[in-house]
């Protein structure tokens, strides 16, 4: 792991850095801390920081740079003759890589000495069984370009780690002696730190930013691709989901959106009265022991993991359902063939959300002032018109909100549906019948063996696209109703 | 307003002179309309409980049974002619003698057991073997191989009993149920009675199922989520290591520096977006980052680490911006009052008072972190057996592993239902974690939180 002594080295450059940095500064002020600008300790952290900073930055900036940088020469150098027809640039990189890790391993095993995996030629060895013995699989015979190819790769990632171990060592140690060569009593050590620090601060806040960017990026680049291999039309407008991995699949949104969309109204069609009237009652007509019970023990729901949930929909209530509806059952209907069902999921779902929408509300119908509700009993109304036809107008548009940010949860939830739901995708509008949905269809065609260059696979991003923007639409509009339509009471 | 002042359809006007000891049917109808509402609240709220009564009994009734395991008491004759033919006792030709080779060795502790307590069946002893895990081998051949100088003599072995025997014993396998059960028969249950009797065969405590590895699909018997809860510890470790520092910083960016500019607005924007995204969407994000583009391995608890930190992020820096928040001004003033520079205020002053609530955060989000699934069924911590604990830091970190979420999963998507008591018994102990975690911070906030 030479990464990791290459941190190492830089976190015992920069502790080094604080002691030097601080003796030097003391020393130039002939051992008198009060001549100094800044505190001691300021210039031990200027020559730390100046040691750490840049060279970890070049360090991660490397680490992600290099693949991209190689992936491209490498994929420059296969000739398009070299393609087989069923294949696709993508899946001869993937060979590439893994001819190339494989004779990485081979050497690391004492298989191969480092001369001979340089000279490796195609059929004169058996590379594919070498390859088979060190737990690489290959599909096919390593041919002589991606041989080749595999080679320049191993020469560049080679040249690459060390080129990096090379600037990073250099940057760290040009930046210690810069900072060191500075130190001098009348150096503003503080204020040069301080900004450094700040600097951070800034890098971290917009961490935010760049997580968001790579979740775009990441999907809209592999939705790209999945739209060269599959026509947008089908995939919006088509009316069947039937992957195939032999190809001529029918990927088409609308199925699953429908089971996405049925199991989040069922789930809502539980939550939102129950949540809301356990709300009312909380925050209207309970006392503050009974208050101080109910809602946290009704917030525990909240905290309980999603694949709880997941067993409890697979396990107990499925069945208990069957039993109800399916064949032999209680009622005596042949209604349910297996415990997976749009209703198995919707119910359990809503379970987890009840919480969810009777915290969100009792906040809001506490945020209605006290003046309001006394007005109306003063007026003569009951306890429960006065929730009906004063508290509740004023905070219909946060509930609306609530139940805005309750659907968007539930359209994104996964576990649940994985385990609960089933995995058919089709129009149906009986609730005992089990559907898929967004989620499950994401999981179940990125799990397992995933080649990045079939559209039966890419698809999970171009759904996953779908997810993020119907989540966030949902979210923005939860807002924008909030602040558009909220009663300013001050 | 009300209906008060108006007469709404139907009902009648008060009329005047009438007794005011007696309720109009207006009045009547107004009252009866209360308590329905009042009714509908308490049922609201009596429902939400009873489904955590619901959920809490069916999580502990059928978990608990994981923590127990059958076991069968043997006294096993480690014979020469079998394990060490040679007698050179050399480990290499030990090691020779497979699993099958202990076959022999196993059944014939079976009938020596039986005989000795002298109970009578026409099982033959392939099938008396059966009533024992397919595990048993393998413990007998480690044990030999471990020590080679006790061949030759007779060991006492607490050996596990197959799932369906630990089934019976505990309820899930009942004699109906095994009509059609080739792992199983009538017969051998009436020994295992027997047995059970004579006080061989008992249930006790199981510690490997909190400790052990996970086991292949024929031997649930054997299966423990310790290599898994490893994987989810390294998986914290990660999250805490990045997610604290960098939540941390943020927060002190957005509350004690950022000017009011376009850029604070992006970033707040962002977070709270970043804080509804569903979780699977990181995990997609992880697949496509760090597995498919920067080529780390799959299932690494680092990968997973990586990922979870991403999405506990904004959940930190909320609860940690909260916490910086409530810390009162004055705090700041007198320190800039004495010659603090401002990032000496918010650092020396402002950051350690607020500590007890970053800290609170901190830990609900872990927790938050540690439950999570669906992004680790993408970065591939699922459909596998994770059965070797890590030995190194690095190992931990790189190595495949499984996660206590993703190992429950697992056990979920098996056929076996003995693999279903597991799923519970798992779910008992992330729980119990997760509480753990709760209180932790809910004392955490009482004991050294601050009112100003």
């Amino acid at each position: 792991m030479p990464t990791f002594w290459l941190v190492a080295l830089l976190i015992a450059l920069s502790a080094a850095g604080f002691y030097g940095g601080r003796r030097r500064a003391i020393a130039t002020a002939a051992g008198n801390v009060k001549d100094l600008h800044s505190l001691p300790s300021y210039y031990g952290y200027h020559v730390a920081l100046a040691a750490f900073v840049p060279a970890i930055g070049a360090l991660a900036i490397w680490l992600l740079a290099q693949p991209m940088f190689i992936e491209n020469r490498v994929s420059g150098m296969i000739p398009a003759e070299a393609i087989p027809e069923s294949s696709s640039i993508g899946l001869v990189m993937s060979d590439v890589r893994r001819v190339a890790e494989g004779l990485d391993l081979a050497v690391e095993q004492g298989l191969l000495t480092a001369r001979e995996a340089r000279n490796a030629v195609a059929g004169e060895q058996d590379l594919r069984a070498l390859m088979g013995e060190v737990g690489v699989a290959l599909g096919s015979k390593v041919r002589p370009e991606v041989l080749n190819a595999a080679q320049a790769y191993r020469n560049l990632s080679h040249t690459g780690r060390i080129a990096m171990t090379v600037v990073v060592a250099l940057l760290a140690l040009g930046g210690f002696a810069f900072a060191y060569a500075r130190t001098h009593k009348d150096f503003r050590a503080r204020n040069v730190v301080e900004r450094a620090v700040l600097a951070l601060l800034i890098l971290a806040a917009s961490l935010a930013i760049l997580t968001t960017v790579g979740i775009v990026l990441s999907m809209l680049f592999e939705t790209k691709n999945f739209f060269g291999l599959h026509s947008w039309t089908d995939f919006f407008f088509g009316s069947t989901w039937a992957p195939n991995f032999r190809g001529g699949s029918e990927l088409s949104i609308l199925p699953l959106l429908w089971g996405t969309l049925y199991i989040s109204f069922i789930a809502l069609l539980v939550a939102v009265p129950v949540g809301l009237f356990a709300a009312i009652y909380l925050s209207e007509y309970a006392s503050g022991a009974v208050r101080a019970f109910a809602k946290p023990l009704l917030e525990i729901l909240a905290g309980i993991p999603t694949i709880v949930y997941g067993l409890f929909a697979l396990l107990t209530v499925g069945p208990a359902l069957a039993d109800l509806f399916g064949k032999g059952g209680l009622l005596g209907v042949e209604w349910m063939t297996g415990a997976t069902s749009v209703l198995t999921a919707g119910l359990v779902m809503g379970i987890m959300l009840i919480p969810f929408v009777s915290s969100l509300s009792d906040d809001i119908i506490n945020a209605v002032p006290q003046a309001m509700r006394d007005g109306s009993l003063g007026l003569g109304a009951t306890k429960s018109e006065t929730v009906r036809q004063v508290v509740m107008p004023a905070a219909l548009p946060g509930i609306v909100g609530a139940v805005l940010l309750a659907a968007s949860r539930a359209i994104g939830e996964t576990m649940i549906v994985v385990m609960g739901a089933g995995a058919i995708a089709k129009f149906s509008a009986n609730p005992l019948e089990s559907m898929t949905t967004i989620t499950t269809r994401i999981v179940s065609q990125l799990t397992g063996d995933t080649d990045f260059a079939s559209p039966e696979t890419l698809v999970a991003f171009a759904l996953g696209l779908t997810l993020f923007v119907l989540t966030l639409g949902l979210n923005v509009l939860a807002l924008y109703i909030v602040r558009k339509y909220r009663e300013q009471y001050e | 307003m009300t209906d008060l002042s108006q007469n709404p359809a139907g009902a009648a006007p008060r009329k005047h002179g009438g007794s005011l000891l007696e309720k109009s049917p207006h009045t009547k109808k107004r009252n009866a309309a209360e308590t329905r509402f009042k009714a509908y609240g308490i049922a609201a709220i009596t429902a939400g409980l009873i489904m955590l009564l619901v959920l809490v009994t069916t999580i502990v009734g059928k978990g608990t049974g994981a923590f127990q395991q059958t076991f069968v008491t043997l006294n096993v004759e480690l014979l020469e002619a079998k394990l060490d033919k040679k007698g050179n006792r050399d480990l290499a030709d030990i090691k020779k003698v497979t699993t099958f080779g202990y076959a022999p060795i196993i059944k014939g502790a079976m009938e020596a057991v039986i005989e000795e307590l002298g109970i009578e069946t026409s099982l033959k002893s392939k099938e008396l073997a059966g009533i024992l895990s397919k595990d048993v081998a393998a413990q007998l051949r480690d044990y030999v191989i471990a020590n080679p100088d006790q061949i030759g003599q007779t060991v006492e072995f607490r050996f596990l009993a197959s799932s369906r025997v630990d089934g019976y014993l505990k309820g899930r396998v009942s004699r109906d149920s095994i009509v059609n059960d080739k792992n199983i028969s009538a017969e051998q249950l009436d020994l295992v009675d027997a047995l059970a009797a004579a006080g061989v065969l008992e249930k006790t405590f199981n510690l490997d199922f909190i400790f052990g590895a996970d086991a292949s699909d024929a031997r649930p018997e054997a299966a423990g989520i310790g290599v898994s809860m490893l994987g989810s510890l390294f998986m914290m470790l990660v999250v805490l290591a990045l997610a604290l520092p960098i939540g941390v910083a943020a927060s002190i960016y957005l509350e004690e520096f950022a000017p009011q500019n376009w850029l604070t607005d992006m970033i707040e924007v962002n977070i709270s977006n970043l804080a509804a995204v569903p979780s699977i969407v990181f995990g997609i994000l992880g697949l496509a980052v760090f597995i498919n583009y920067m080529h780390l391995p799959t299932s690494a608890p680092l990968v997973g680490g990586l990922v979870l930190t991403l999405m506990t992020l904004p959940t930190i820096i909320i609860s940690t911006r909260a916490s910086l928040k409530s810390v009162p001004p004055s705090i700041r003033d007198a320190a800039l009052g004495v010659g603090a520079s401002k990032m000496q205020a918010v650092f020396h002053h402002v950051l350690p008072l607020a500590a007890p609530g970053i800290l609170t955060g901190t830990i609900i989000g872990l927790a938050q972190a540690l439950g999570e699934t669906a992004p680790l069924l993408l970065i591939g911590m699922v459909g596998f057996i994770a059965s070797n604990a890590p030995e190194t830091l690095a190992d931990g970190l790189l190595a495949p592993n499984s996660a206590m979420p993703a190992q429950i999963y697992e056990w979920a998507k098996r056929a076996d239902p003995a693999f279903y008591e597991r799923a519970w018994g798992g779910i008992i102990i992330l729980l119990l974690f997760l509480v753990t975690m709760n209180t932790l911070a809910v004392i955490l906030r009482r004991r050294f939180e601050r009112r100003w």
